[in-house]
């Protein structure tokens, strides 16, 4: 039995009918559905499975987003397009460019994975493959509900046209190794470089205590998440090798020569076997409910992270343009002395030019400040729903895995004592 | 049995002391390993067998006593010391048998000592009819020395509360290893003391009483060479006399079986291991777990923090939990597999034995139809004869009856251990699921 989830959904989760344990499909079998119901929202969204497009290295996955809503905004009540990954990726550049100056919060896109793509497209059938499949498919509907759940971002024209438009242009410039996406690498060292000099006098203890949190939060996190890592890797590995007990319990219930007993060490094996499932089960549970969790918690505290570092920069563009203003001052002061009447002009014109850039930093500074805070609240507030529900589904997993542990063993105990 | 274990401050185990004196779980942990793998031939009840650890069982047995046992001769390991690189038994024994001294006495022995005493019973021809209880395995320590080495370099990088929690928990591995080699050693002593014919060799009384070391020295090079080259040859031989066909269907029979039979045991022993260690390999990881929740539940400024701590809580418990899981399935299985395993080794080696005995009496004829055609040396061939039939005779009727007792032992062992197994099973996933369900009706509640 396998539930479905998600942690964007507070209050409702819709357990799908059929047994769905991601082991069980190929890519090409039938759909697996997810459904997520956003009460507060009005909004469902599902990714369905895929079709694979084009052939050999150029061969790319088209996934189905259907979005059923009441809200307004949209133009009709169930629409469903065809998106690739990569246009997915051009939604959050788009969103990032757009928001993130702001001081919004924009939900961090899943990441690329080579390698992962390279297996499927190669056409290999095994488990670490529908696995990936699965697994992206999942982080695309995540990324897609966590977005419309900001009450900005589902108003964003891009985001809208995302949802709804059957033709979307191509994103290119998400390509890892285009133009635009050096232009990235470069920027992102340039930002890192950045951050080590500005040295910025913070006025407000509530950012540098809330900075100090994500910075814990981000550790530990991660240390969480490498832990879980771990787990899933291993259980999984305890699943195969109780399976491999079983069927080496078999034999040697076969070779047994002694009636009862070559019957009980047959029912030991079965038993095994089910218990093997039954791990197989609980690493799925332990993957899907909580490892992916907090791989998404660890990207979204870099975009918090992100968004502090903008309202950084902000201020040192604030701070720029009153030295700015400063030297501006400086050469007017100089020019009165000077006799230039037509330079002193331009130099008053450039006085006024930058104490307007000087107000509207210091409007922007505040803007961000007023925002980040405004966004920091609603993201521990979902942090914290996201966690609770997903925590108790989790717990929720291991108390069915112990009840079946339970009824196994209850069955197996009469046929040990039947051994005479 | 109450385990007094004095690992000191630095992390090497020099000195580790284990010792009898009233009953707690370890014991019960123990005696259950025993009693389970050394239950007497002679007794009718089988699961009323000899008790040697029960201390209650110290004075006279009111329940199915058998004179030709127990009272007569009784065996243990009261206490073990760890050291550096040597543990050291003390055998104590208690007999009414007149051969002995004293009526009660103790020895301290090593594990050299030990082997000496096996070997001995597989070199003597006297025994040749007998399934030698297999010899204990040596005790093992490396790998828990180097876990323990590993952590006192990693110090440094881990919390002071991390490092407390993975020490006590090497600590308890090697305590666990430690209490198994005793284990192991006791039922090697108690199956030839439960033996009818093995328990009176004189080398086995030497072994319980001489109190001064027996001074037997480890194989050197050479001799290790020989056994070597000796195992070479026998298997070999082992291999042309399993060809020859038995007459006698009980023993033909056995072969088949015990041959098939070893190889599975053998599969089914390193299986169960490697599902083993994956478990424990589970439960360490949901101790790491457990120690970031705690830590992200102190730091955490929303209500998360309380939530974190419960769920740090319950995973701590529910991990101890799995480790009990893990070791109990450690014992009551793995162990049972492997103690077949080498049992069912000293089987076959008895139908290797009796196998060449009959290779030898079918030579002994074949040479006298040849002296009695040649009319030369023919007294000599019939004394020839007459040996080599004796003995095979001699082998194959003790063989019989050991070969229906290692049947029967087999069946009683398995069936208490996969008995105790499944109870065992049962008592952590209930005592699991009630953690969990208490956890979950708490964290619900808070909402």
């Amino acid at each position: 039995m396998w539930f479905s989830w998600s942690p964007v959904a507070w209050c409702c989760l819709v357990s799908a009918e059929k047994d769905i344990s991601p082991s069980s499909n190929g890519p090409k079998a039938e759909p697996v559905l997810f459904l997520c119901i956003c009460a507060h929202m009005s909004i469902l969204i599902v990714i369905n499975f895929f079709v694979f497009l084009g052939d050999g290295m150029n061969a790319y996955m088209v996934y189905k987003v259907l979005t059923k809503t009441s809200l307004s905004i949209f133009s009709r009540d169930e629409v469903c397009v065809k998106r690739r990954f990569s246009d997915f990726l051009g939604l959050h550049s788009k969103l990032a460019s757009k928001y993130m100056h702001m001081g919004y919060i924009v939900p961090p896109a899943p990441e690329k994975s080579i390698v992962g793509m390279t297996k499927v497209k190669v056409g290999k059938e095994d488990l670490s493959s529908v696995e990936f499949v699965e697994k992206r498919r999942s982080a695309l509907e995540r990324y897609l509900l966590r977005t419309v759940k900001h009450p900005a971002l589902l108003k964003d024209p891009d985001v809208l046209q995302f949802l709804e438009s059957s033709e979307l242009p191509r994103a290119v410039s998400t390509q890892a190794l285009s133009g635009a996406g050096i232009l990235r690498m470069v920027n992102k060292a340039a930002d890192a470089v950045n951050k080590m000099t500005i040295k910025m006098n913070e006025s407000d203890a509530w950012f540098e205590e809330k900075q100090q949190q994500f910075d814990n939060l981000d550790v530990q996190l991660r240390k969480l998440h490498a832990s879980v890592e771990s787990l899933v890797c291993h259980r999984r590995e305890l699943s195969v090798n109780t399976a491999s007990f079983a069927k080496s319990a078999a034999m040697l219930g076969n070779s047994e020569d002694h009636t009862a007993l070559s019957r009980a060490l047959s029912q030991l094996a079965e038993v095994e076997e089910k218990i093997d499932q039954l791990h197989q089960d609980q690493a799925c549970a332990d993957f899907y409910l909580i490892s992916e969790l907090l791989g998404d918690y660890v990207r979204l505290i870099t975009a918090v992270k992100g968004v502090f570092d903008q309202r950084m920069k902000t201020w040192a563009k604030c701070q720029d343009a009153q030295v700015m203003l400063q030297r501006k001052r400086e050469a007017e002061a100089k020019l009165q002395h000077a006799n230039k009447p037509d330079k002193l002009q331009q130099a008053k014109d450039e006085i006024r030019e930058w104490e307007g850039k000087v107000q509207q930093g210091e409007r922007d500074f505040e803007q961000i400040s007023k925002n980040i805070r405004r966004e920091v609240g609603r993201f521990e507030k979902d942090r914290v729903k996201d966690f609770r529900v997903v925590i108790i589904k989790y717990l929720e997993s291991l108390v069915h895995t112990q009840q079946q542990l339970i009824k196994y063993w209850e069955a197996f105990l009469p046929e040990a004592k039947a051994i005479a | 049995m109450m385990v007094g274990a004095f690992l000191s401050h630095s992390l090497h185990p020099s000195y580790l002391h284990l010792q009898r004196s009233d009953a707690s779980s370890n014991h019960e942990h123990l005696s259950s390993v025993l009693t389970s793998l050394c239950v007497s031939p002679q007794q009718e009840g089988l699961d009323d067998g000899p008790d040697f650890l029960s201390e209650e069982d110290r004075g006279p047995r009111a329940v199915n006593v058998d004179l030709q046992t127990d009272a007569t001769l009784q065996v243990d390991i009261s206490d073990a010391l760890s050291e550096r690189d040597k543990v050291k038994f003390t055998v104590h024994t208690k007999s009414t048998l007149p051969n002995f001294k004293q009526n009660e006495f103790s020895v301290v022995r090593q594990h050299e000592e030990f082997i000496w005493l096996h070997d001995s019973f597989v070199e003597s021809e006297e025994y040749a009819g007998y399934i030698i209880p297999p010899a204990p395995p040596r005790p093992d320590f490396d790998a828990s020395r180097e876990k323990l080495q590993k952590l006192g370099e990693g110090e440094g990088s881990m919390t002071k509360e991390e490092f407390t929690k993975m020490k006590q928990e090497l600590e308890a591995e090697y305590l666990a290893i430690f209490k198994k080699t005793v284990a192991m050693h006791e039922v090697f002593l108690c199956r030839v003391a439960a033996h009818p014919v093995l328990r009176k060799d004189l080398n086995f009384h030497v072994f319980l009483e001489y109190n001064q070391d027996l001074s037997v020295r480890g194989k050197n090079k050479k001799e290790k060479l020989e056994d070597f080259f000796k195992n070479v040859v026998k298997s070999a031989d082992g291999v042309l006399v399993a060809g020859v066909k038995d007459v006698d269907d009980f023993f033909e029979h056995e072969k088949t079986f015990l041959l098939e039979y070893h190889n599975r045991v053998k599969d089914s022993s390193a299986k169960s291991d490697r599902m083993i260690r994956s478990h424990k390999s589970a439960a360490d990881d949901i101790n790491r777990i457990a120690s970031t929740l705690y830590t992200l539940g102190t730091q955490d400024s929303t209500d998360l923090c309380k939530f974190f701590l419960k769920v740090s809580e319950l995973f701590e418990k529910t991990r101890k939990i799995e480790a009990r899981v893990a070791a109990d399935e450690d014992l009551k299985l793995a162990d049972l597999l492997k103690y077949y395993l080498r049992e069912s080794q000293a089987a076959k080696d008895l139908l290797y034995r009796r196998g060449r005995a009959l290779v030898d009496y079918e030579n002994a004829n074949k040479a006298l139809d040849k002296a009695r055609a040649k009319n030369k040396d023919v007294l000599q061939a019939e004394t020839t004869q007459q040996v080599c039939c004796q003995k095979f005779e001699k082998i194959s009727e003790s063989a019989k009856q050991e070969l229906i007792d290692f049947k029967t032992r087999r069946v009683a062992a398995f069936r208490k251990n996969l008995v105790e197994l499944a109870e065992l099973e049962l008592k952590h996933a209930k005592g699991n699921l009630q953690l969990l369900q208490s956890c979950l009706g708490v964290l619900k509640g808070d909402t």
